[in-house]
């Protein structure tokens, strides 16, 4: 990465740094037969220690409730930790949310940040006004945000008529169209089917290719960390259980990707590429259970391998579900 | 920045043009109503608070007018425990502009133009009927304190809007307070008790708004507390109550990042 000396200290050029970081949530409950509530102590983040550099790709993974969204809070000013320091692009980001909100982008998942009874190109208009983009610097990047998640078809229908996966990427767009230079998502890919998965992953990128930015990630979907990031950290119980980078952390848990083939006519032994092999032969030798590894091998590769011996009938695949492997880390206590 | 993000509202409300009449003539039929009440009253009293009905116009008018523009520029804000629950805040606060202007562009609801409408032209035709003499000053005072009201309520939302995140389940309360303080504005201050009296003068400045500028420029004695001068202190008035209500609305936001909702 290209990235110019931003400043002499370390700390400056990291995109990222947490420092036993910890936050704590008051919760108060009721208490049955008693009109006082219960202050109850909620910590969400125990002890997450993480550096990113500019430009790295992480994905944050864990199981519910782990403190991911709450992690992410905090980085964006949203949340004042507990305890434990907290930089994001050389900032303090409760004092200076407002400055840092103008470098780097935000999608809450499960929020929408868009205007709901506007044309979708209304929501951009405002947030540009927001981010003080000129007009015509604000079309140029809409234009390209559009023809990259493909808008165009509805950029002029208001937000609450588009369907999840439309909404979802006008969310992305938003958050993009400032060119911000550290992208935080959390959970992009809810709720999409397969097809627009592979699509907003296409497009993030292509445009962090394109810029250069520092990414991170938070997902249950184990396909968006292996198309997307090079590093993975895992978080069980608010602390980092996991961090490496992508390629170790699949070798050590072995292939994760499964394809299942059904042929027209029976056959012993398929020839596989290196990076796959085969785990069962089934039916007489008609359907065939393939495990590979998705960084190294695309399904069509593997296909034109497997058509080359054989007519295949039918097919199925199954990405490995990012809880088994954090399953997997977790009883192991962490390490691998 | 300021006018987009208006703007934008106000494009949002002309798709949705019936029922933003329905909500206009609904609005205009609850302004009338109020100040019949008003009338009925002074049919059995003749004077409210030393004044005559188109006396009292003068200060229901002006008091409407400020509630008016004051509700359609910063009505939103008592809203902001809705927004705390539905997570809305957190959206607002990435964003690189203060939340407070955010929350009050995020629904300028047109149809409250109603209250302005009735307001304005209850005002402009009270003050003629009463017998206004414009001097210079009087006639800046006139255009000024609708304004100066506004702020004034616009403040005291801000208020009622910061003090739920501290009362999650606040709304109620805030409206008490909002709508509590249009009706003490549109009400001559001197039907109130002088304590009373004085808390609305000097604690919510609410009788600053419509009563004291009606008696100033209607050139009226004013009861103990209100000097006839005092329908100038509507603008300082303002000020020092805008002043509070930021940093009111400033350690809202830190309890807010601190507590987390
Ligand atoms: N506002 C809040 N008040 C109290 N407790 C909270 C609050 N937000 C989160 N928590 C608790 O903090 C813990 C971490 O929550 P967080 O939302 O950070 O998890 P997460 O890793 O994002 O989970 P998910 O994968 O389900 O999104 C959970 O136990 C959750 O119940
Ligand atoms: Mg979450």
């Amino acid at each position: 990465m290209n990235l110019p000396e931003q400043s002499s200290t370390h700390s400056a050029r990291l995109a990222v740094e947490l420092v036993r970081l910890r936050r704590d949530y008051v919760v108060r409950s009721p208490v049955a037969g008693s009109r006082r509530r219960r202050r109850q102590v909620v910590r969400a983040v125990d002890d997450v220690t993480l550096r990113i550099d500019r430009g790295e790709t992480v994905g944050f993974v864990g199981a519910n409730g782990a403190g991911k969204s709450t992690t992410i809070k905090m980085m964006t000013g949203i949340l004042q930790p507990t305890s434990g320091a907290v930089r994001v692009l050389g900032r303090d980001p409760v004092p200076e949310r407002r400055h840092l909100a103008r470098e780097i982008g935000v999608v809450f998942g499960q929020r929408s940040q868009l205007w709901w009874d506007l044309p979708l190109r209304d929501s951009y208009r405002i947030l540009g006004a927001m981010h003080r983009l000129t007009d015509r610097a604000r079309e140029q990047r809409l234009e390209r945000l559009a023809a990259g998640l493909d808008l165009g078809g509805f950029l002029d229908r208001p937000v609450r008529q588009l369907s999840l996966g439309q909404r979802m990427r006008g969310e992305v767009a938003a958050a993009l169209l400032h060119s911000p230079e550290l992208v935080v998502l959390d959970e992009p890919t809810i709720g999409l089917d397969m097809v627009s998965k592979e699509g907003l992953r296409r497009f993030l990128r292509e445009d962090r290719a394109e810029r250069g930015t520092t990414l991170f990630l938070t997902t249950h979907d184990m396909g968006d960390v292996e198309r997307l990031c090079n590093r993975i950290v895992v978080v069980n119980s608010g602390t980092v259980a996991y961090d490496g980078a992508l390629d170790s952390f699949r070798e050590r848990l072995g292939a994760p990707r499964e394809l299942v083939v059904d042929l027209e006519e029976p056959l012993d032994v398929l020839t596989l590429p290196t990076a796959a092999h085969t785990l069962a032969v089934e039916a007489g030798g008609i359907r065939h259970r393939i495990a590979f590894s998705g960084a190294e091998l695309t399904v069509p590769t593997l296909l034109t391998a497997i058509g080359s011996q054989a007519a295949v009938r039918d097919l199925s695949l199954s990405e490995p579900a990012i809880e088994d492997l954090v399953r997997q880390i977790y009883s192991r206590g962490g390490r691998l | 920045m300021v006018r987009t993000l208006y703007g934008s509202r106000i494009r949002s409300q002309a798709t949705f043009r019936t029922s933003f009449l329905a909500d206009l003539l609904g609005q205009l039929l609850v302004v009338s109503t109020e100040f019949l009440e008003l009338w009925v009253i002074l049919t059995q009293v003749s004077t409210l608070g030393g004044m005559t009905l188109t006396q009292v116009a003068v200060v229901y008018g002006l008091g409407a007018l400020a509630f008016g523009i004051g509700d359609i520029l910063f009505g939103e804000i008592d809203g902001l425990s809705t927004q705390i629950k539905s997570g809305k805040l957190e959206t607002l606060l990435i964003r690189p502009v203060p939340v407070l202007l955010q929350i009050s562009s995020l629904d300028l609801s047109l149809r409250r133009i109603g209250r302005i409408v009735v307001g304005l032209a209850m005002y402009v035709t009270a003050l003629v009927l009463a017998g206004f003499q414009p001097t210079a000053a009087t006639l800046l005072l006139a255009v000024l304190a609708p304004l100066a009201g506004a702020l004034l309520f616009g403040a005291l939302f801000t208020v009622a809007g910061a003090l739920q995140f501290w009362l999650v389940d606040g709304r109620e309360f805030a409206n008490a307070f909002t709508y509590g303080g249009n009706y003490v504005a549109t009400t001559p201050g001197a039907v109130f008790a002088l304590p009373l009296r004085a808390f609305f003068t000097f604690v919510i400045p609410a009788t600053l708004i419509a009563y004291a500028p009606t008696l100033t420029l209607l050139e009226l004695p004013g009861p103990a507390l209100i000097p006839a001068w005092a329908g100038w202190l509507g603008l300082p008035a303002a000020i020092v109550a805008w002043l509070l209500a930021g940093l009111l609305w400033r350690a809202g936001i830190r309890r807010y990042t601190g507590a987390g909702g």
